[in-house]
């Protein structure tokens, strides 16, 4: 658990973050604007910036209070910074043995960590010669070199193209799961809080507003997570095998949509789906002459006020899953829909959150 | 070529040390060049001088110039002015203070008293090394201030999460990353304090043998109408300059480190 309550002025910017309480297991996501104090918060986190005022502990051990506050260097956070912060002067491997050489003992070597996040072929190069995916992966294996007991990232991929997000995302992932280290991690992007969170810390004018799971984020109508592209929807579940139209079964019988084959093996980890509410329709009846492939029987659980001439319908599918949609308020009379009703999502469009 | 005569057995014996053919050492403290000759006395004591002012220098400068570089307070400019003072001040009024208070009865002489040290201020050695730190103050500071100001913050954020401490940080990231600043301060105030005529002509007197330095010893030999020597002794100044300043420019491009 971090828990603690700190402030931090930078400039005309003041954090008062309010009492907190973060659980340190998996990915929990700061999610905010820009300037909403994200970045600040994490600074003061990990105790960077001695104007920290406040009180911080991490496991029950206290990294600051009114009168003392432990120095950045003993908290063994690891961190990877927007524009991955790598030693100009250092090559890819003067970089990592830097990590190595102030580390603890023990775990993954230089190589086997270099391998894993895919550039073991560039250690002898000099960092200025790396792509932008290139220079984070190295400052995530630097960063998790350094046996840290928390991996802070701050935006790490706010400066790069599609492709090399679509990359990085399920490294992150896949790194977080296997290393069990608890990671906080920056973004102000909807998708990839609802791609990695386990929880998620909206921030607004320099405080913490609210600490929830995913789960919760997204029951929540008023949501800031829809402020982009409207009510969205993530479900979870497992992929089958292509069939001979090239399509994969996802989640399990009684929801079970069809998806599209991914582009990278998926092994047999439960993925996410991601569905914008506006990309559902609902039917009373479950129509069968249609070229929209998934239908799924689901129960009208809550309907919204309209907002801004649309209204949203959130649904439970059979298994559970919160499902949301986003009609308007003429179709919701002309259905006469009510909560407890059993109706047919119709589901347009759907992404695969590899 | 200097270096074949070292410092300071030149005062006690003769060295024989001729290693060139145009370049000899005559007597105990002559020089002879192209024919000329002159005292070595000044040269090595400005390049005494010199050398211990860039060795202080870059100690004393080295916080200095941090501090400066990462100042947020509107004092700062205060600061900067006052370190910059010597480039504009008449060397003969920073000269003139720095007499007054090395006044060996005065408060700052008194005080060294305490500690045990012996003799005055003025007209010696230590009083021709205080004078030249104060004197080439900007020369070491400025170059190093504009390094640390061009260093990104976060790199050195990035070393302390990777369990760097502050000694680990400013030798590890800071000194490479600036290495150019630190290059270009060390060359500059050494040329500087080679070239430098009035404070220590305020400072230090023009002692024969203890505070005569190459600048008074050229305007010496011009006062006595010794042209030779004092186109010897120009000239080498002028070949010293020279070659200092491309070091200057070469170490700006060898060493320019791209960041970020």
């Amino acid at each position: 658990m971090l828990k603690g309550d700190l402030s931090l002025k930078q400039g005309d910017f003041l954090l008062q973050s309010g009492a907190f309480e973060i659980e340190t297991s998996g990915i929990s996501v700061l999610f905010g604007r820009s300037g909403s104090g994200k970045s600040t918060l994490l600074r003061a986190i990990t105790g960077l910036d001695k104007h920290t005022r406040g009180s911080l502990s991490f496991n029950g051990e206290r990294w600051q209070d009114a009168k003392w506050r432990l120095p950045a260097p003993k908290r063994d956070i690891g961190f990877v910074f927007q524009d991955a912060a790598l030693f100009p002067h250092l090559s890819v491997r003067g970089n990592l043995e830097y990590a190595v050489r102030r580390a603890p003992a023990g775990g993954s070597s230089l190589l086997e960590l270099a391998e894993r996040v895919g550039i073991a072929h560039k250690l002898d190069q000099s960092v200025t010669t790396l792509s932008g995916g290139e220079k984070q992966r190295v400052a995530i294996a630097r960063a998790l070199l350094s046996k840290p007991r928390l991996l802070c990232m701050d935006e790490p991929l706010s400066a790069l193209d599609w492709r090399a997000k679509g990359e990085l995302l399920p490294l992150i992932e896949e790194l977080a799961r296997e290393t069990g280290v608890p990671v906080l991690y920056i973004t102000h992007a909807p998708v990839e809080v609802e791609r990695l969170a386990s929880r998620v810390v909206f921030m607004a004018d320099g405080r913490i507003e609210r600490i929830e799971t995913l789960r919760e984020a997204l029951a929540r109508p008023d949501s800031s997570l829809f402020d982009e592209e409207g009510p969205v929807s993530v479900l979870e579940g497992r992929l089958s095998a292509p069939n001979e139209h090239g399509l994969c079964a996802f989640g399990e019988e009684g929801e079970r949509l069809w998806i599209g084959a991914p582009t990278h093996p998926t092994d047999e980890r439960p993925l996410r789906l991601r569905i914008l509410a506006r990309d559902v329709s609902l039917a009373l009846d479950d129509p069968s002459r249609i070229s929209i492939l998934n239908h799924l029987a689901v129960t009208v659980e809550r309907i919204d006020p309209p907002k801004d001439g649309r209204v949203t319908v959130a649904t439970r599918t059979t298994g559970g899953q919160l499902l949301l949609a986003e009609i308007t308020p003429w179709s919701l009379t002309r259905l006469e829909l009510e909560p407890g009703r059993i109706i047919y999502a119709l589901i347009k469009s759907v992404a695969l959150m590899e | 070529m200097l270096r074949a005569c070292p410092y300071p057995k030149i005062f006690e014996s003769a060295p024989a040390c001729g290693v060139r053919p145009f370049f000899e050492c005559k007597k105990h403290d002559m020089i002879e060049l192209f024919g000329i000759s002159v005292s070595a006395q000044p040269i090595w004591l400005t390049l005494k001088v010199a050398l211990t002012t860039t060795v202080i220098l870059l100690l004393v400068g080295t916080p200095l110039a941090w501090w400066l570089a990462h100042m947020r307070s509107s004092f700062k400019i205060v600061l900067e002015a006052i370190v910059a003072l010597p480039l504009v001040l008449p060397p003969t009024v920073l000269g003139f203070y720095l007499l007054i208070a090395m006044n060996p009865n005065g408060a700052l002489t008194q005080f060294l008293h305490v500690f045990g040290f012996e003799g005055q201020l003025t007209f010696s050695f230590t009083g021709l090394v205080i004078g030249s730190v104060f004197y080439s103050l900007p020369f070491a500071v400025q170059p190093l201030m504009h390094a640390f100001e061009g260093l990104p913050m976060r790199l050195l954020d990035a070393a302390a999460t990777l369990r760097a401490g502050v000694l680990d940080r400013f030798f590890s990231v800071v000194v490479p990353l600036a290495r150019r600043g630190f290059l270009v301060a060390g060359t500059l105030t050494f040329a500087h304090t080679v070239g430098e005529f009035g404070v220590v002509l305020m400072v230090g007197g023009n002692v024969p043998d203890t505070t005569r330095m190459v600048s008074i010893a050229i305007f010496d030999h011009v006062e006595s109408l010794e042209y030779a020597e004092a186109h010897l002794l120009s000239g080498m100044m002028l070949v010293f300059s020279v070659v200092v300043l491309m070091l200057v420019y070469g170490i700006n491009r060898r060493f320019a480190v791209k960041v970020g």
